[in-house]
């Protein structure tokens, strides 16, 4: 698989490099800031992007924007976002297109190198990978359509928007994976979600979650 | 409507008219007190005691008359220094008489008694005169008198010419309603060019403003770096020791107990996440950095997100605020959010931010139970005091039952270029 790193600080792109080489997928390119980013992006027209938000040249969120608009040049280019610190507010603009093949990470998860690989391979395959950090900042809000979950559809929601399959899902809150797929149908009933594609559904329940 | 209002401003006009020539005569007793306590110092030193007393009335009495001002459209400051904290006689006595303001009220007490006088009689007279002529006719046929005389426009002086009373009346007491308010102004103007501070005094009140809002900023920051400083001291550096000894002892073990150091290595992952955590949090509660890449108008959208409350957000500041001024409009809206949350059982919320004229406005409503009080908790005292720091001033509205505004106004310049505050580090 072919991948693109935007990162700035030169430890991290490296060791990201390194790290994704070592899982069989092929750097096209590494670039240190905003500007060039975009660019390659629409050139190199990787399988996955893994992008830090904050770039030079002003250390603001030039990568995010890069993310963004790359999408809107490559319609659903898979791309996993990195950053110090999360916001619900990047994961809903970054979603916001409705094609998923979004990730959304805190740096610190690169540290669990298997679970990362997977997340990025996840991203690739057009899923969703939003931080659990993101999610748990969403938990605590009450409104509609969300209000109409139950507590555990919630849980199981935000296991969805982390990118979890049902096995995983079944595994990490104790139940069977019977209940889980109930629990989903349920969810898709109450937010009005329309029979279709299930990977495409998962990404419209994400999408509520996140109020878009 | 229009005409209404136009009669309602005279009557108003003409009621502080009278009022001002009830104030107006008090002057004159307190002339003559102050003289008297002045003259008075010297023998026995009764002056010592007297005219800390009467300044006070004057100050009373110079308080009501900024404040009749105040209500005819002319709002005048206090000039007055502020009093020395010990109570010694000779101290007051000492604060009173080097206060220039002191010697320019005084020299009102007598232009202002005067003006007061005329200008409140006259815009009670021309009134009167005009409701006299107005029900003069009927008085002239029921009490009939031998004399018949009226008439400021045109001579009226037989009874046969009583009839053009009503409208000449009507006439006077139109121009006397008119006038009044006018009256009001000139006597507001006068009463400002004696009580208003000086320019001298205005700067002695500004820095007096400065050094207190300086003084507490300084404080505030100075806490604020003691917490800064714990939190890392016991947190993250913590960790990084707790990190370095782990890896170090897994090192030691790699050979021996690939087992043992496999476990110690994925502890030592663990300590480095909960220092990135620690850090996260510490960071946030610094500088947000969806501040630094948002601004104001993002970083309150994200604010607003991650509340349990469903919360709005309008906004309509186009452009970047300066970082201390946009760091302190957040923190301030995070707090008074946060005040919603915790106190207000509120269901809904709303933000607006706007930037006018110079002035940036934040006005949060919530429709909770209202009753919030600025003295019950440090919250809402604290983010004053932040404000002030930059001339920024908060209001609260919160009837009981609701519902609660909180409005805040930092006068701040817009820029429209985002420039990144701190250079290349990577």
């Amino acid at each position: 698989m072919r991948v693109v790193i935007g990162e700035d600080l030169a430890l991290l792109r490296d060791g990201l490099t390194r790290l994704l080489e070592a899982y069989d997928f092929t750097v096209v390119a590494a670039v240190d800031n905003g500007p060039e980013l975009l660019p390659a992006l629409v050139a190199h027209r990787p399988d996955v992007a893994v992008v830090d938000v904050r770039l030079p040249p002003t250390f603001t969120d030039e990568g995010l924007q890069a993310a963004i608009a790359a999408r809107a040049a490559i319609p659903g280019l898979p791309v996993l976002v990195l950053s110090q610190h999360v916001e619900p507010l990047y994961a809903r603009e970054l979603l916001s297109d409705r094609k998923g093949g979004i990730g959304y990470l805190l740096k610190d998860r690169v540290s669990h190198v298997a679970q990362f690989v997977d997340a990025v391979r996840r991203v690739a395959a057009g899923g969703t990978a939003l931080d659990p950090e993101v999610v748990s900042q969403l938990l605590a809000r009450h409104e509609p359509p969300l209000a109409a979950l139950t507590t555990r559809e919630r849980e199981v929601l935000g296991q969805m928007a982390e990118g979890r399959s049902n096995g995983a899902i079944a595994g990490k809150l104790f139940i069977g994976e019977k209940a889980v797929s109930k629990h989903i149908s349920s969810i898709f009933t109450k937010l009005g979600l329309p029979p279709s594609d299930d990977d495409h559904r998962r990404v419209l329940a994400v999408l509520a979650y996140l109020n878009v | 409507m229009e005409s209404r209002d136009w009669i309602r401003d005279g009557v108003r006009a003409v009621g502080g008219g009278v009022l001002s020539v009830a104030l107006a005569i008090t002057n004159i007793p307190l002339f003559v007190l102050f003289v008297v306590s002045l003259v008075l110092t010297p023998v026995l030193g009764i002056g010592l005691v007297l005219l800390p007393l009467v300044t006070a009335l004057i100050r009373g009495r110079a308080r009501l008359a900024r404040r009749l001002a105040a209500t005819f459209g002319m709002p005048i400051a206090r000039p007055y220094r502020p009093a020395p904290p010990s109570r010694g006689l000779l101290i007051r006595y000492r604060w009173i008489v080097t206060d220039p303001a002191t010697w320019r009220d005084f020299a009102w007490l007598l232009p202002g008694a005067v003006a007061g006088l005329v200008l409140g009689v006259l815009s009670l007279a021309v009134p009167l005169y005009g409701i006299e002529g107005i029900v003069l006719l009927p008085l002239w046929i029921w009490l009939g008198t031998g004399t018949y005389g009226y008439g400021a426009i045109w001579p009226i002086e037989t009874l046969g010419e009583g009839f053009l009373s009503l409208p000449q009346g009507t006439v006077i007491l139109a121009i006397g309603l008119a006038m009044a308010p006018y009256l009001r102004r000139a006597d507001a103007w006068l009463t400002k060019l004696f009580l208003a501070p000086t320019r001298n005094a205005e700067l002695r009140l500004r820095v007096s403003h400065l050094t207190t809002t300086r003084s507490d900023n300084l404080d505030a920051q100075a806490a604020e770096l003691r917490r800064i400083e714990r939190d890392l001291h016991d947190g993250a550096q913590a960790r990084l020791v707790s990190l370095g000894m782990t890896i170090g002892l897994a090192a030691e073990l790699v050979d021996d107990n690939p087992a043992m150091a496999r476990k110690l290595l994925s502890e030592a992952r663990e300590t480095s996440s909960d220092a990135l955590v620690e850090l996260r949090h510490l960071v946030r509660g610094i500088h947000p950095p969806v501040l630094a890449e948002r601004g104001l108008e993002g970083a309150v959208r994200a604010l607003a997100m991650a509340l349990p409350i469903p919360t709005t957000v309008g906004a309509a500041v186009p452009g970047r605020l300066d970082t201390p001024v946009e760091s302190a409009a957040y923190f301030a809206v995070a707090e008074v959010l946060a005040n919603v949350t915790r106190h207000s059982f509120a269901q809904h919320a709303e933000v607006q931010l706007w930037h006018h004229d110079g002035t940036l406005t934040m006005r949060i409503s919530d429709d909770g139970l209202g009753g919030a009080d600025r003295d019950a908790g440090t919250g809402l005292r604290g983010i004053e005091r932040r404000l002030a720091a930059f001339d920024g001033t908060m209001s609260l509205s919160s009837p009981p039952g609701g519902p609660t505004v909180v409005t805040m106004e930092l006068p701040c310049a817009l820029s429209s270029a985002r420039i990144s505050p701190y250079s290349e580090t990577a």
